[in-house]
């Protein structure tokens, strides 16, 4: 290709298209940088909202039918159960093991993500797909998101309204419950069945405390800035909890295994929830789920809290 | 013989000492106040008497349970030691725990919920794991063998432990996220048992296993050397080999479903027991077994109080302890 072409001119050449190339390198490369950038960051490209969704969150899979985008939904995590609609619809993995030739193959204009998937948004990025990244968070932020996926989705009046309802039925929650007494609570989020061993307790952040503190409870572990931690009977019997609510994230058993689960508190019976019979023992999915069905759990949370002011 | 009966008098003093002032210790130290006069006051009645309930179902059998896996996997790693020939052997070098650790997994992912005189499914299930892990194990050092070959039994241990582990993750990957943290947790080993029952589920077996391992001494002591010699010298090798594998294993099982996996007790206890009282196992494996209890519920009350109102899992606290430890002991000795 150079023959014919003195040596000075090969050189100046050469430098010339290394000089363009690296630039249009260099200019490609920060193009895809900022693409990535705007996937990552959850921002929409302008144009049309999103047409074709993928939600590998089941609680945002949840926001998104209560907005009216469940017919925009194409696949969904292999968790998702609710609504009934995503039944029928592609699982494309999880959390751990997203599949992501699946989610490309279903040609997707935004796929929402949790946070910690950098893997998945960074190969999502690559191939120019939009992101709407997600993490667990406060009772506030879930409001916020119903809100901010609205927007993001062309449907920001649902989401307003969504969120308004959500709202306002937490909203009737404290007016009810306002004044009353406050009972200090153990909120357990696992524990080996039929022990007390390895018990895992909400700690003083996130949305689960929030509900329970909405709900009027005074959560044991408030002062404990984490999400959940691993707490020892010592610790329980310390702080002498006056209700015990504990969730159970399958069906309701039959009514002997319950009462077997929670005979196991039995063995610490100076706890105060345990001598007066308060023990909780709440079954149900949707009641750990960040989502529009919130409401179902304040309002459980606050009837076993103040059965006197909210029955069953 | 004088000689080795006043040291053995004096070593056992020692560490007996100092496991029966741990095992009593512990439960007067927590996070806790407690009063004694509180605890022992039978005019209140137990139900009600919360400092009575801290001491005896949330101290005291934690210090027990600490206690004797503590006991009985530093013991367990002498005698396999000795057994296999390799210091570098531990309790669960024989898959044993792995096979203990699966049997927890399959009952904590698929929920099985059946449990027994305060004895959990998860505990019986990783029982009869460890008893699955041994049969395999015996049965392939026994096969082509006219006796029982160390080397294909340390094979077979090493191989099963990796196949296990595998088997181990695959479980882990089909559990739901909930299920999954339970099975991180329960790798991480615990002694928070609350009650009396795991731990006299345990007991018997544990009590066994350290009833044989006071008749190996003498014989593992020429066994460790070499096997025709011992066997020269009188020693059934065959029986002895079988007696130390069933009862360490068996103990080892026992131990890691009543407190999960907790390592390295079964390693760094006996070397550095080894450090002060020499090599003789007649003096080792008491002393092995005393000072691997006090060590162990002394791990335990730094567990639960270190980060408290956070328990910490014991076994993080023995291998952040242990392996540095164990690190300088092998860089001293070069």
């Amino acid at each position: 290709m150079w023959v014919g072409v003195s040596r000075p001119r090969v050189a100046l050449a050469g430098r010339l298209v290394a000089l363009l190339l690296s630039t249009w390198v260099a200019s490609a490369s920060m193009a895809a940088a900022q693409d990535t950038k705007v996937a990552a960051r959850g921002l929409q490209p302008p144009g049309t909202p999103p047409q074709r969704i993928v939600s590998v969150v089941p609680s945002v899979t949840e926001t998104l039918f209560a907005i009216g985008a469940g017919p925009r939904v194409i696949a969904v995590s292999s968790f998702d159960t609710y609504p009934p609609e995503v039944a029928h619809l592609p699982k494309v993995g999880a959390l751990f093991d997203p599949d992501v030739e699946r989610i490309l193959s279903l040609r997707p204009d935004l796929v929402v993500v949790y946070g910690s998937q950098t893997d998945l948004i960074a190969q999502l990025g690559r191939a120019n797909i939009p992101t709407y990244v997600y993490r667990h968070g406060s009772l506030a932020d879930i409001t916020a998101g119903i809100r901010d996926l609205g927007v993001r989705l062309g449907l920001a009046g649902e989401g307003r309204r969504v969120a308004a309802t959500i709202d306002g039925a937490m909203g009737e929650i404290r007016t009810r419950l306002k004044g009353g007494t406050r009972p200090r609570t153990l909120l357990v989020i696992g524990r080996e069945p039929q022990s007390l061993r390895s018990i895992n307790a909400s700690g003083g952040i996130g949305f689960l405390h929030d509900l329970l503190e909405l709900a009027g409870g005074a959560n044991v572990f408030a002062d404990v800035k984490r999400e959940s931690l691993l707490v020892s009977t010592e610790t329980i019997l310390a702080k002498a909890p006056e209700v015990i609510i504990e969730l159970h994230y399958s069906e309701p058993p039959i009514p002997e295994a319950i009462a077997r689960e929670r005979k196991a508190w039995t063995a610490l019976s100076a706890v105060p929830a345990v001598k007066a019979g308060r023990v909780y023992l709440l079954y149900g999915g949707e009641l750990v789920v960040p989502g529009p069905r919130v409401v179902v759990t304040a309002q459980t949370f606050a009837r076993a809290l103040h059965p006197d002011i909210m029955p069953w | 013989m004088t000689s080795i009966r006043r040291r053995l008098a004096v070593w056992t003093l020692v560490f007996g000492g100092l496991a029966f002032i741990s095992v009593l210790g512990a439960p007067l130290i927590g996070t806790t106040p407690i009063r004694l006069a509180r605890v022992f006051d039978r005019s209140l009645p137990f139900a009600d008497n919360v400092d009575a309930q801290i001491f005896f179902i949330a101290r005291l059998p934690r210090a027990l349970a600490g206690a004797l896996v503590g006991a009985t996997l530093a013991a367990s790693g002498v005698v396999l030691q000795a057994l296999l020939r390799n210091p570098l052997a531990t309790p669960f070098t024989l898959g044993v725990s792995a096979g203990s650790a699966l049997g927890a997994m399959l009952a904590i992912t698929f929920r099985l919920h059946l449990s027994m005189a305060g004895v959990s499914a998860v505990t019986a299930a990783s029982f009869i794991g460890s008893l699955g892990a041994i049969g395999i194990v015996y049965g392939l050092a026994r096969a082509r063998h006219q006796g029982f070959s160390t080397n294909v039994l340390l094979l077979a241990g090493v191989t099963l432990n990796s196949f296990f582990s595998a088997l181990i993750l695959f479980v882990q990957y089909l559990a739901d996220s909930s299920e999954a943290l339970r099975t991180m947790r329960w790798l991480m080993g615990d002694l928070d048992i609350a009650g009396y029952g795991p731990l006299l589920a345990s007991l018997p077996l544990c009590l066994v296993a350290l009833l044989a391992f006071a008749w190996l001494p003498r014989p593992l002591n020429l066994l460790s050397l070499d096997t025709d010699a011992a066997a020269s010298r009188g020693v059934n090798v065959l029986l002895v080999q079988r007696v130390a594998f069933f009862s360490s294993s068996l103990a080892t099982g026992a131990a890691v479903s009543l407190g999960g996996p907790i390592g390295f007790i079964g390693i760094i206890v006996p070397h550095l027991v080894r450090l002060m009282v020499g090599s003789d196992h007649r003096i080792v494996l008491p002393a092995s077994a005393f000072f691997g209890a006090a060590f162990l519920v002394a791990c335990d009350v730094l567990a639960r109080t270190a980060m408290a109102p956070v328990e910490l899992p014991v076994g993080i606290i023995t291998a952040l302890v242990g392996g540095p430890f164990f690190l300088w002991l092998l860089v001293r000795q070069r």
